[in-house]
């Protein structure tokens, strides 16, 4: 039997430890989980449940208390404790993240143009008017109104929703195979939820990148993923295939989290 | 005619009145834009009763004027315009002491839980709080006789009355804040989105709790909240709000199986379903744009920016609540949905 | 309790100040009792003598031959009385004033705080000189009058809190529940101004001194024989090159005041936070 071929990102035992002067908490333990090529998985789980802390460590974007243990392997390297410089290769080029809070992602100095022509610029070595040109197209792909104009003003000047999408044209940009999102529609409405996750799913198919999103949300999992986890206490606690998971959940975690997941009655 | 008119023509005369009466309630503010003052109006006309022992849930999106809302009803703001009639008195109109005795009787629950409590004071001292302020007849023994038994109704300990705010998780404090808010036996509860800083199992904790409390307590709920299915769980009447109007208003289970208005319609298709199976197949197209600013309100219906049906009569003419069904509507196409 | 031992231990150094000010108090008002020697009976014979360590004077004599110790401690005495007693009557005029105004709001806030720009440009040096010579160089007149220019910075700055306090939500929470006014200010407003002022206030200590010190250098201070550190300051620079000691010593006693004050205030704010994050 010949062996599978290894997926996109394989991670194995990460182990996430927070320490701040005597007290130790451990945000991830033991976690393994694999995302192929062009597949979405979705991790669900409630706040402390080391959801963020494990898509964190992936960039290696943990604050400098953090121990992290274990592997993480994106296309067979590995990505834990590589040197600042290659992880700078990698970031936004071939794995890129998005934000719960678009303002903290965003420079609040820079204009829109300026930011997202940084990507191409520095990861493909492009040219001033070339980037420029590629931003704008990023800006059409997200389906930004009027993107001339847009690019042209600074982030306090957009809404919420599409300070989020100029997020997303800003992952998208460098052609990343992976996509990393925390939380990405939590703090929008949710009628601008629904275009963003529209959105994520369209990027998708046309990209073909892979998605890693982490999530409370039950609904946005069902509607994106086609793999599910759950964690809880830093562990991950079960994963299947996505409507396994919501028919025949095993963990009684899972089961509550299912059963506490707020849905109308009868959808319109 | 008037909401009022129309409730009680509707129901029939020798209905009994409405607790609660609000009336064309109209609330802006000054915000600076562009280097000059300008009002900003984030309530425009809003009408709508509660009965006794009633709840009403109030939905909309950031900007729509929701939680606006909710400190007007309590006083916490300025109205520009408008009354808010508890039985005959008219809560807009009082002032000084013979408001904060009204406030006998409207009561409030706040966001965040924690920071609706004095980080310096302990939770007992401020349970007590509003006994001491409101019913200063009480001697203290009386005061910790009915703290206690408030705590007990939601579901916590006397232990938590020696912590402080910063020891209690999301949904203890919430607890804390509703126990706070029926110490003084109010008739009516405004929950102002008292779910939005909750764990998701934490908000099934709390729906129940207050589902149940109603239920023992008779208490006339308003719920604000931008979360669809605890609205449904919770609330027997729904108002729903965009920038600052009624765009419907009807019984909860009139709404959500058959929505009139096209703004609530693309609310309801916009809430994720928890079911690969129909989230996967329905085909939905999202809402396009988004909320406009209080400070440029489209002219005419101020939905029509983003309504997919929109027509030249939209952008002059501003609809009116009206009846259709058992709703009532403010669209000028509604049988056309 | 365990909690706050915790945190004391987390703060070596407003422990180590806390410390060094009561020692200074504490021997200002033991030595004097158990010395020989006393402030004010001059020894002629022993004019101006340098530090000797055996001998009597341990830390040398002043012009009138008394003893430097002695005239220091109770210069501590009375610079620290000044200090804490004006300190407190600026607190507490302050505390009042700039929270009613930033609380109250509108017209009596800015009536209030209009005074308040009034009063602050009223130069204080020829407003304390004119005082005195009205009311005669007495001891408490000299607290009340510092105490009177110093309040304005922390009605200030304690206004400037109290609106910002006004915006939360917990305050909110507190007006539905019938709270308003004098309840609202005393048990909502102020304990939640604590840490600021608490900083003020020992920063108003060491200004206090030195302002107490600035006035006996220009001789409008403590009426002699009793000192202050200021006045022996004063007294020392003139004599500066001769007998070195006789400033050195007192300004040595009163920059370590005003240092440990500045660490105290630090410390205390980190420690009244009920939340205890350092």
């Amino acid at each position: 039997m010949s062996a599978a071929p290894e997926p996109l990102l394989r991670i194995r035992e990460l182990g996430v430890r927070y320490t701040s002067g005597r007290e130790t908490v451990d945000a991830v333990r033991e976690l393994d989980l694999d995302v192929a090529a062009g597949e979405c998985v979705g991790i669900v789980g409630e706040s402390g449940s080391g959801k963020t802390a494990m898509l964190l460590s992936i960039l290696g974007l943990l604050p400098a208390g953090a121990r992290v243990g274990g592997s993480v392997r994106f296309h067979g390297g590995e990505l834990l404790g590589l040197p600042p410089a290659h992880l700078n290769r990698i970031r936004g080029s071939r794995i890129a993240m998005i934000f719960q809070d678009p303002m903290s992602a965003l420079n609040p100095y820079l204009r829109v143009i300026d930011q997202l022509s940084e990507v191409p610029r520095i990861h493909g070595g492009l040219a001033r008017r070339a980037a420029e040109q590629r931003a704008l197209e990023a800006l059409e792909a997200v389906h930004i109104g009027e993107p001339e104009r847009r690019a042209r003003q600074y982030p306090h000047q957009l809404s919420g929703g599409m300070r989020q999408r100029v997020m997303i044209a800003m992952a998208l940009i460098g052609a990343p195979e992976l996509l990393l999102a925390d939380e990405p529609t939590t703090a929008l409405d949710v009628t601008v939820q629904a275009q963003i996750l529209t959105l994520l799913q369209e990027l998708r198919q046309r990209t073909g990148a892979a998605l890693l999103l982490v999530t409370h949300d039950l609904g946005i999992v069902a509607q994106l993923a086609d793999r599910v986890g759950v964690m809880q206490g830093g562990h991950l606690i079960e994963q299947a295939p996505c409507e396994e998971l919501f028919e025949h959940p095993r963990q009684p975690y899972t089961r509550s989290l299912l059963a506490a997941m707020p849905r109308l009655e009868a959808p319109a | 005619m008037s909401t009022t008119a129309l409730n009680a023509a509707a129901m029939g005369a020798g209905a009994p009145a409405p607790l609660l009466a609000v009336h064309e309630l109209r609330v802006s503010y000054a915000v600076r834009h562009a280097g000059r003052l300008v009002r900003a109006r984030a309530l425009d006309g809003v009408s709508f009763d509660l009965e006794r022992a009633g709840s009403l849930g109030i939905v909309g999106e950031s900007g729509s004027g929701k939680s606006t809302l909710a400190r007007a009803l309590l006083r916490l703001i300025p109205a520009e315009a408008g009354t808010v009639r508890l039985r005959e008195l008219d809560l807009l109109a009082l002032r000084g002491a013979q408001l904060r005795r009204a406030r006998r009787h409207v009561q409030m629950v706040f966001q965040d839980g924690v920071a609706a409590l004095d980080p310096r004071q302990r939770i007992g001292q401020a349970l007590e709080e509003p006994l001491e302020a409101l019913r200063p007849e009480m001697s203290g023994s009386q005061r910790r006789a009915r703290v206690h038994s408030v705590l007990a109704r939601v579901g916590l300990e006397p232990a938590h009355l020696e912590r402080y705010p910063h020891q209690l998780s999301g949904g203890q404090a919430q607890r804390i804040g509703i126990a706070r808010a029926l110490m003084i036996e109010p008739e009516i509860l405004v929950c102002d989105e008292p779910l939005s800083s909750l764990d998701v199992s934490i908000k099934a904790q709390i729906t129940a709790l207050l589902q149940q409390l109603k239920a023992e307590l008779q208490l006339s709920l308003i719920f604000i909240a931008h979360d669809l299915p605890a609205v449904q769980r919770l609330c027997d009447r729904v108002l729903v709000l965009y920038l600052g109007r009624v765009m419907e208003l009807a019984p909860s289970d009139v709404l959500f199986r058959a929505p009139r208005h096209p703004y609530t319609r693309a609310l309801l298709q916009a809430v994720p379903v928890p079911d690969p199976r129909i989230a996967r197949t329905r085909r939905i197209t999202p809402l396009s744009g988004e909320i406009p600013s209080s400070l440029a309100p489209p002219s005419g219906c101020v939905f029509r920016t983003r309504c997919p049906l929109a027509v030249a009569r939209c952008a002059q003419e501003v609809p009116l609540l009206r009846h259709l069904g058992g709703s009532e509507v403010a669209c000028h196409r509604a049988e056309e949905l | 309790m365990s909690a706050w031992r915790r945190r004391l231990r987390r703060h070596p150094g407003t422990l180590i100040a806390a410390g060094v000010l009561l020692a200074i108090a504490l021997a200002s008002l033991i030595v004097p009792a158990l010395s020989p020697y006393d402030y004010y009976t001059p020894q002629l014979d022993l004019i101006s003598r340098p530090p000797m360590l055996r001998g009597g004077h341990v830390l040398g004599t002043d012009p009138l031959g008394r003893d430097l110790l002695i005239r220091v401690l109770w210069g501590c005495r009375i610079s620290l009385l000044i200090a804490l007693l004006a300190s407190l009557i600026s607190v507490v005029v302050g505390v009042a004033w700039g929270a009613v105004a930033g609380y109250v709001g509108g017209h009596i806030d800015a009536f209030m705080m209009r005074a308040v720009d009034v009063l602050y440009s009223v130069p204080f040096v020829p407003f304390v000189i004119v005082l005195t010579m009205l009311l005669g160089r007495e001891l408490w007149l000299m607290f009340i009058a510092i105490g009177a220019v110093s309040w304005l910075d922390i009605a200030r700055i304690v206004r400037g809190e109290a609106l910002s306090l006004k915006r939360r939500e917990f305050i909110e929470a507190a007006r539905v529940t019938g709270v308003h006014g004098a309840r609202m200010i005393g048990q909502h407003i102020v304990p939640n101004l604590l840490g600021v002022v608490i900083i003020y206030a020992t920063l108003t200590v060491p200004t206090v001194i030195l302002f107490e010190a600035f006035m006996s250098f220009l001789g409008l201070g403590v009426r002699i024989p009793l000192a202050s550190l200021g006045s022996l300051i004063a007294d020392g620079a003139g004599d500066m090159q001769a007998h070195p000691h006789l400033l050195l010593v007192p300004a040595a006693v009163l920059a370590t005041i005003i240092y440990c004050f500045n660490f105290l205030g630090d410390g205390l704010r980190d420690l009244l936070d009920p939340r205890g994050q350092a």
